[in-house]
């Protein structure tokens, strides 16, 4: 009776994540969808601890589970609270890298419990263990360097050679995950299992290490899917059905996802995980060769003048907002613009940021309302009747090296195109290069002009300067 | 070479599952505006949070005595919570921006 409940409970779990994850992908419903997967979720978790059982015997351990329970939501849920808009996507690669490092550790105790009970272990359970162990250690280490290098505490890495030594470690692990799991050498089992998971470990690092800042949300999507599949091996191992297809579905959807992210900047995956090796040096390369031509710098007051006077404007922010919290300013000087009568929408690139959407959230934080968001289709079709871009912290996703020049690094991936506009008013903080590392020929368009300066600061004066027109 | 066989033969309910959901996952994202990217892969994110039913089921069957399983496990029990409560909050207070202004 009981085991049927909790069959039935699985079940349920199971649908809820699905009819969740149907939910998130349209606006409407996406908050309802994702309270129905965690009402799922928690279902599912409190199920297995009263109604779980293996033969006769229930489980045990109780106060150690709760108190583990009580820590690990006290804490997320003060961290999830806590973290700034602009910090979201590294705190999702952390959330990511615990899953991850969760579904290591299972592994870890299985294997342990398997050499104790003795006798052969069945090559199924051993292959689902072994994979569930590089898969979530990759996961983990992976997704921690991701952490890190969104906040900036660790720099791109790469050494010469670097992806044949990646290839390596990753053919080293495939060898031994083959002998652990074929058994062929009994005696070494438990130490080929820690040599395993520190190779995995140290490949999680190098993996992500000399992938270029830009590129994280992708990667950070990709160990998303990942760790799907390392919770799927957990299923495999239990016979549990919730875990699988939960597992399975972050998978595939996380795949999914992590292509139409790559489609998005108009490259392959294979090229975001290969190309950034040797890549930084060829395009640094490049951009030092253009002209380094005369911009033209203009002052708060003329910002001002040139946009209470416009008809309609048209922002276009990227990671330098972001990096400002320049978020809430950004809206009011909208308000004050609209008082006037301007027209102002925002043009949102799929890639602004350092996730899609990036900005959608950054902005609705802002209060800034949902229409106003043109996605980048429609934001190109009306640049043309647009007197005045103010572009905030935005470099690559409005080069027009990306439409023009075939040797650039981001030939190819559409942009918005700012210069069909009649005055572009690029705020940056200095002339250096964009997450790219490219020159961008806009800034020294004839139409464009810099206002140099902290997009949170500069926005402040121009509001000021606005109130004054 | 016959162990794997016979493992697929024993599981093969649950090569149908997995076919299937993946399937499912493809079916359910390919028609994502890409305003929901980010919140959608958190919810994603908080969904392979699963993970602590097995992190549950290692606690629970670990003997008292054996302090390494009952350390590892608590470890992971507190890991998967935070991955599963964590993003589950976090991808809330994305959405909750897009509501409050949708009028």
């Amino acid at each position: 009776m009981q085991d049927s409940l909790l069959s039935i409970i699985y079940l349920v779990g199971s649908v809820t994540f699905i009819i969740g994850l149907k939910m998130l992908s349209a606006p409407t419903t996406a908050r309802k969808g994702n309270l129905v997967a965690a009402a799922g979720m928690a279902l599912a978790v409190f199920g297995t601890i009263f109604l779980y059982r293996e033969g006769d015997t229930r489980l045990h351990n109780y106060g150690w589970i709760f108190s583990a329970l009580v820590i690990g939501s006290v804490v997320g849920v003060l961290a999830a609270k806590k973290v700034k808009m602009t910090a979201m996507p590294e705190m999702v690669s952390m959330f990511n890298g615990m899953g991850g490092a969760c579904a290591g550790l299972i592994s870890i105790i299985e294997f342990n419990h398997m050499q104790h009970a003795g006798g052969a272990a069945s090559v199924g359970m051993l292959l689902t263990i072994v994979l569930g162990l590089i898969i979530g250690s990759v996961s983990f280490a992976g997704s921690i360097i991701a952490w890190g290098k969104l906040n900036g505490k660790i720099k791109d890495k790469s050494f010469s050679g670097q992806h044949i030594f990646n290839l390596l470690i990753l053919g080293v692990i495939v060898v031994i995950a083959a002998v652990l799991v074929g058994q062929f050498v009994p005696n070494l089992q438990t130490t080929l299992f820690y040599v395993l998971t520190a190779l995995a470990l140290v490949y999680g690092i190098l993996f992500v290490l000399p992938i270029g800042g830009a590129d994280m949300p992708v990667v950070i999507s990709l160990l998303n899917s990942f760790t799907g599949v390392a919770a799927a091996c957990g299923g495999f191992l239990y016979n549990n059905p919730v875990m699988l297809t939960g597992g399975i579905l972050v998978g595939s959807a996380g795949t999914i996802l992590t292509i139409l992210m790559c489609k998005a900047m108009n490259r392959s995956l294979k090229n975001v995980l290969i190309g950034s090796f040797g890549g930084g040096s060829g395009s640094s390369a490049g951009g030092g060769a253009q002209q380094q031509g005369n911009y033209k710098e203009i002052s708060i007051n003329d910002t001002a003048v040139l946009l209470a006077y416009a008809n309609k404007v048209m922002i276009v922010p990227g990671y330098g907002l972001a990096v400002a919290q320049a978020q809430h300013v950004c809206h009011e000087l909208e308000s004050l613009l609209e008082e006037r009568g301007v027209e102002v929408k925002y043009a949102i690139h799929p890639v602004a940021g350092r996730m899609p959407g990036h900005m959608n959230v950054l902005l609705a934080e802002a209060d800034v309302s949902y229409d106003k968001l043109l996605e980048m289709e429609q934001a190109n079709s009306e640049f043309a009747t647009t007197d005045a871009v103010l572009i905030l912290g935005a470099n690559d996703v409005v080069n027009p090296a990306a439409k023009t020049d075939p040797g650039s690094p981001i030939y190819g991936m559409p942009i918005l195109e700012v210069e069909k506009a009649k005055a572009v008013i690029v705020n940056k903080r200095s002339m250096k290069p964009g997450y790219a590392g490219i020159e961008n020929e806009l800034f020294f368009q004839p139409k464009t002009s810099m206002l140099f300066g902290d997009a949170k600061q500069v926005l402040q004066q121009l509001a000021t300067e606005i109130k004054q027109v | 070479m016959e162990a794997i066989w016979a493992f697929i033969q024993q599981h093969i309910d649950i090569f149908y599952i997995v076919i299937l959901s993946i399937f499912l996952g493809i079916e359910v994202i390919s028609r994502v505006p890409s305003v929901l990217h980010t919140p959608l892969m958190s919810g994603a994110n908080a969904i392979h949070g699963v993970v602590i039913i097995g992190a549950i089921i290692v606690m629970g069957k670990a003997e008292p005595g054996n302090y390494v399983a009952l350390i590892l496990g608590f470890l992971a029990v507190i890991l998967g919570t935070l991955n599963v409560v964590g993003g589950f909050v976090v991808t809330d207070r994305m959405l909750e921006m897009f509501k409050q202004k949708k009028k």
